[in-house]
């Protein structure tokens, strides 16, 4: 699109390679811990101990263990399940669904577009905190929930996007080709369009599922994540929060893991993003 | 300008109308019967019957939203059925409370992100620049609670240098209060900080690679005197917008930090109004979070139209 106007040295700046590196690497380490965790714990995370609680960190339990004596460490493990079975379902969603809609809007334009534009600015205006306290305090907690109300908040973002690309697009000659050829408007959206906005849509792909994390793990700690019990890293948080002064390690441990998994996820969407656009 | 402001005041109704709308539906219609809610389970079916038309439940649903939207607009705003107060005391007294913690952190985040952005922009490509821009990029992708929660080990727990938390002794003096709440403000601000200063950043680079500011250069002024009289107005300003969308995650975040902090206000409010099913404390909380959410979020797209002249004109040629 821009490719004259950016100078090339962007996309092959060290800088960006180091951080897609390490994004990565954490990325796909909490990926490969969501899956093998029971193989990697070195104890049961629901397994309690009365006779070691508040273990400080140390040779029995590296992370040391919380107020009923679970070890810290193999919670914070199994903790990478369930926010990877929220946030990954929840940005296929939203993606699915703000891409289609925002194509739709760009490619017809005229009413369509401005009554769909209306729409998405009344909702991206409401606080999407709000929402989803309101919805999944009300309406049970489940993980179906959870993964609609966070997808549903980022389709207006992603629609924006995408159609904000549409528009562009649509006034290049080889949609006009194909609109004299006489296809039809899906097709145009679907083998005209979408192949040349894909770059937009990735890049909103990687931004959301980052967002996405920080949204589950947000209302875990809220409270409203799973159902309790599960070793959710926000719901850790907030559980051990009371033990603060007594056992940090126990708040230290998931804080951390939620910090290096968006930490890792915002790098990755970063340098994608820097090198999209500069291609 | 004008059409813009007409187009964003005609929205702003729609906007409203949806909050009422998901408002009422959450709270009116999903939980199922609120009669046998307020009871509890050992109520006899005809108790809760009786009740069920007392509360006007068995009305239609579009009779029961206009109704509950007309109390919600003339103010009667009824009882917390948790707390039995009036509603409209405790919703407008936890909204204040919030907003002070609001405005400190937004008075803490606006001169540290500019000062950032504009260092980070005016050394673009040095070491600097890339230590400023990653570590932002880093702070504004943590989660608020989260931050918090390092902050509160390290500077309540470990160092002892503030209170664990938020609220202070009644009737404290406001420097205080506002010393209770620095570490909360703190962990709003390092949310936020990364992403103004990108901004701020961006304009500052185009602002400093621009003919008029190397000309100022050759002309023999000093980076400094350079920095000052051409780049400062010509990259802060962009900003604005960034605040506006900012202050929008400042309120957002404070559910999470009111939860970790123990303060309450208007955020903290609402979840446990939500997770207990004090329904018209909840209704009220959210509607007053969305009017307020709405209503910056108007400010800050009119702020950023008048201060930037180039906006203006583009509006007018269109």
């Amino acid at each position: 699109m821009n490719a004259v106007t950016l100078p090339v040295r962007h996309a092959t700046r060290p800088r960006f390679r180091v951080a897609l590196g390490v994004g990565v690497v954490i990325v796909v380490f909490w990926a490969v811990v969501a899956v093998l965790w029971p193989h990697l714990a070195p104890y049961d995370p629901e397994l309690q101990d009365p006779l070691h609680r508040f273990v400080p960190p140390g040779a029995g339990h590296l992370l040391g263990t919380d107020q009923f004596g679970r070890d810290t460490l193999s919670r914070m493990l199994a903790g990478a399940r369930p926010v990877l079975q929220v946030a990954p379902p929840a940005t296929a969603l939203a993606v699915i669904a703000g891409t289609l809609v925002g194509l739709i809007a760009g490619t017809h334009g005229g009413l369509v577009d401005e009554i769909v534009m209306r729409v998405l600015d009344a909702v991206v205006v409401f606080p999407a905190i709000i929402a989803a306290v309101l919805l999944v305090a009300l309406s049970g907690r489940s993980v179906t929930i959870l993964v609609l109300v966070i997808a549903g908040s980022f389709v207006p973002i992603v629609a924006r996007s995408v159609r904000a690309a549409t528009l562009v697009e649509r006034e290049k000659a080889y949609v006009e080709a194909a609109r004299l050829r006489g296809e039809p408007s899906w097709s145009l959206m679907l083998r005209e369009i979408l192949p040349n906005v894909v770059t937009t849509v990735l890049v909103e792909a990687t931004s959301r599922f980052g967002d996405a994390i920080f949204a589950a793990a947000t209302l875990s700690f809220l409270g409203l994540g799973q159902p309790p019990g599960s070793p959710d890293w926000g719901a850790s948080v907030s559980d051990n929060r009371l033990w603060l002064q007594l056992a940090p390690w126990t708040v230290l441990a998931p804080a951390l893991a939620i910090a290096s998994l968006v930490v890792g996820m915002a790098l990755v969407a970063d340098s994608l993003r820097g090198r999209w656009e500069a291609s | 300008m004008r059409r813009f402001l007409l187009r964003r005041l005609a929205a702003t109704p729609l906007t409203l109308l949806a909050v009422s709308v998901l408002v009422f539906t959450a709270t009116e219609l999903i939980p199922g019967d609120v009669a046998r809610t307020i009871l509890g389970r050992e109520a006899s079916d005809a108790t809760v019957a009786r009740l069920r038309i007392q509360l006007g439940l068995d009305r239609p649903v579009a009779t029961r939203y206009a109704d509950w939207l007309e109390g919600f607009v003339t103010g009667r705003w009824g009882d917390s059925t948790l707390l039995r107060v009036p509603v409209r005391d405790l919703v407008l007294t936890r909204l204040g409370d919030s907003l002070l913690l609001g405005a400190l952190a937004f008075v803490l985040l606006v001169p540290v992100a500019l000062t950032l952005g504009l260092v980070a922009g005016v050394n673009h490509d040095h070491p600097v620049d890339r230590i400023l821009s990653v570590s932002g990029l880093t702070l504004g992708a943590i989660p608020e609670f989260v931050t918090g929660v390092i902050l509160l080990v390290v500077f309540a727990v470990k160092l002892r240098w503030f209170p664990a938390s938020a609220q202070a002794p009644e009737g404290a003096a406001l420097a205080t209060r506002l010393g209770h709440l620095l570490l909360p403000a703190l962990s709003l601000v390092l949310l936020c900080t990364g992403y103004v200063a990108r901004h701020v950043r961006a304009s500052t680079v185009a602002a400093v690679e621009s003919p008029y500011a190397r000309a100022t250069e050759l002309r023999g002024f000093t980076r400094g005197q350079m920095v000052r009289r051409h780049v400062l107005r010509n990259s802060t300003i962009p900003a604005t917008s960034a605040l506006g969308v900012q202050l929008q995650f400042l309120l957002g975040g404070l559910v999470a930090v009111e939860l970790l902090f123990n303060y309450p206000g208007i955020g903290a409010l609402l979840l446990q109004s939500a997770t207990e099913k004090d329904l018209p404390t909840l209704q009220a909380s959210a509607m007053v979070l969305g009017v307020l959410y709405m209503l910056i979020v108007l400010a800050a797209d009119v702020a950023y139209r008048l201060l930037d002249p180039r906006i203006r004109l583009g509006a007018v040629a269109s």
